[in-house]
């Protein structure tokens, strides 16, 4: 503190922006957040507990974790291949297809929503083509996998790409002078060097996925223990009044998330820390 | 690329870029099966919902956007996004401030406690404002008494939009100001500027990029919210339905056509947000590329 104040004290504003962000962040973010922990403290252990193993919760537990992590394995492939292509390729369209990656991001999750519905619905542009193949996508699991898959597009390819693009190409040519092929340069250099970014863009798409809901709900068809994710789980438990119910599954949903960003930010300082 | 220059050179057997490029025929596989996922997962749908909004022509298409509904829902969305925005700039200006230009104890625990909305499902937002100010709320009651409306009513959707929304500007200001440090900054107030022309003569014009690429997602998230406007807004048609939730209505109602006309106006703002994100990493770019290659880009939640 005493060397900061020394060399920064010219500067001010630290109080009023300071004040302002704390209260700021505590009005709209901290009250509210603890207030979904205070409402679950009012179960009893034993109530919480019932509540979130719930044969038809268990069930969303299971549908939202396996579609999840489905959509965020297919992301880190194809999210690897397209970053790669667009950063060490070049090909016509390859600026408009830079800015569309971030689609997902831009366009609102309801329209995602009944837009991958109706495509992939029996008579769609592309559902009436997986019918006769005895391909199902709207209204089942495989539907929940990819409007996750949608929505997570962005996080694996935006994270990989300015680590593709900062690689230093002397080490690949050295591989090559060394007479590595080029898939062995693949593999045993620039692998290991985008993993972390990879993993990272992995886990942000899966943590994404876990509480998505507006891209899900009308694809997914919402059929109890069969096609009902977790969060519109949390939205019917609402609809009913059983708020204690809703709260119970949202604390263990908060905790998974937590859980994960904890990884994501231990990913970085890792990451940080083998690049410095 | 090395080019034929180098081919020059004594005896190389192999080709220069060998080492740094695959076959052609590989590099078109790649690229190809690049694009026909790409294709697939983005211009597919964005294709469908122009596709499907004018389906039955243009006037049943206009005729969609200018029902009294689907005016409030716009209407709606326009002031929480009006509200949303500035406050959030403010607060993401103010924080970013705080953080980047001073040094305190517990740095990190606020950057993250301020990235924290992004971590929750859009559907815990919501639920942690119904949890306070809900009938059976912890406020509930006394609100109930002063017969002020927060759930189920447009001040929810305001705070739910908020937020949600409320990392954009920080997280986009922090690591941008950071990089900047605050030395002219400081030569500014040595020679004699107050702080806030400082301010606004100094920092704002070296943020402003940043700013405004903070602002675009910002605004594009808050018109576009679902998840957690959905649990607070209660569904009142022409009251409490934002642009996203009157098209989950009529979609519902098999409406399509309407649905999907209302959802043109959401894919538009997508389409116009991402070129105008475009636009500021080109500009910022161009700006600064010497020495800090996040400053113009640093997307990713």
């Amino acid at each position: 503190m005493a060397v900061s104040l020394k060399r920064r004290n010219v500067l001010p504003g630290f109080g009023l922006a300071m004040g302002f962000t704390l209260l700021y962040l505590s009005l709209i973010v901290l009250i509210p957040l603890s207030g979904a922990f205070l409402k679950t403290a009012t179960l009893s252990w034993a109530q919480f507990w019932s509540t979130v193993t719930e044969p038809r919760v268990l069930a969303s537990y299971r549908l939202t974790f396996a579609t999840s992590l489905i959509g965020a394995l297919i992301n880190a492939v194809f999210g690897l291949l397209a970053a790669w292509v667009l950063v060490r390729y070049h090909f016509p369209g390859k600026r408009i297809v830079d800015a569309l990656v971030d689609l997902p991001f831009a366009l609102p999750t309801a329209v995602a929503g009944i837009t991958l519905t109706t495509v992939f619905a029996s008579n769609g542009w592309i559902g009436q083509h997986l019918e006769p193949l005895g391909i199902k996508v709207a209204f089942t699991p495989l539907g929940v996998v990819i409007a996750l898959t949608f929505i997570g597009l962005p996080f694996v390819v935006r994270t990989v790409q300015p680590v593709l693009q900062d690689l230093d190409v002397e080490i690949e040519e050295a591989a090559t002078s060394l007479g590595a092929n080029r898939w062995q340069t693949f593999t045993r250099v620039i692998l290991p060097g985008v993993l972390p970014a990879l993993l990272t863009g992995f886990t942000l798409a899966f943590a994404r996925a876990l509480g998505e809901y507006g891209s899900v709900v009308f694809i997914s068809g919402n059929m109890p223990m069969r096609t009902e994710i977790t969060t519109l789980l949390i939205i019917t438990k609402l609809e009913q009044y059983d708020y204690a119910g809703a709260t119970a599954i949202a604390v263990v949903m908060l905790v998974s998330s937590f859980v994960l960003l904890l990884f994501v930010n231990l990913l970085q300082w890792l990451g940080n820390k083998r690049y410095a | 690329m090395a080019g034929p220059m180098v081919l020059g050179r004594a005896a190389a057997s192999i080709s220069p870029t060998r080492g740094r490029t695959e076959p052609a025929i590989v590099r078109w596989t790649l690229i190809g099966t690049a694009l026909a996922f790409l294709g697939l997962f983005l211009v597919v749908p964005l294709a469908a919902v122009f596709a499907h909004a004018l389906q039955k022509g243009v006037a049943a298409y206009f005729e969609s956007l200018r029902e009294p509904n689907a005016l409030a829902a716009i209407r709606l969305t326009l002031l929480t996004a009006a509200i949303a925005v500035p406050l959030n700039l403010v607060f993401g200006v103010a924080a970013a401030w705080a953080i980047a230009k001073f040094e305190f104890i517990g740095k990190h625990v606020l950057i993250t406690l301020i990235d924290l909305p992004f971590a929750v499902s859009p559907v815990i937002s919501g639920l942690i404002y119904v949890l306070l100010f809900g009938l059976q709320g912890l406020l509930g009651p006394w609100l109930a008494d002063h017969d002020i409306k927060i759930i189920f009513a447009v001040p929810g959707i305001v705070l739910a939009t908020i937020f949600v929304t409320s990392p954009f500007v920080a997280r986009e200001l922090i690591p941008l100001m950071q990089a900047q440090g605050a030395e002219e900054e400081e030569a500014g107030r040595v020679l004699g500027a107050s702080g806030w022309q400082t301010f606004f003569r100094v920092t704002l014009p070296n943020i402003k990029w940043g700013l405004l690429y903070g602002v675009i997602l910002l605004n594009a998230r808050a018109m576009g919210e679902f998840g957690a406007v959905s649990v607070v807004s209660g569904h009142v048609r022409g009251l409490t339905n934002t642009i996203p939730l009157h098209v989950e209505i009529l979609y519902n109602e098999y409406n399509f056509v309407a649905a999907f006309a209302v959802a043109s106006l959401l894919a538009m703002l997508a389409l116009v947000t991402l070129a105008a994100k475009s636009f500021v990493e080109w500009k910022s770019q161009r700006r600064f590329t010497v020495g800090d290659s996040h400053a113009g880009r640093g997307e990713v939640r």
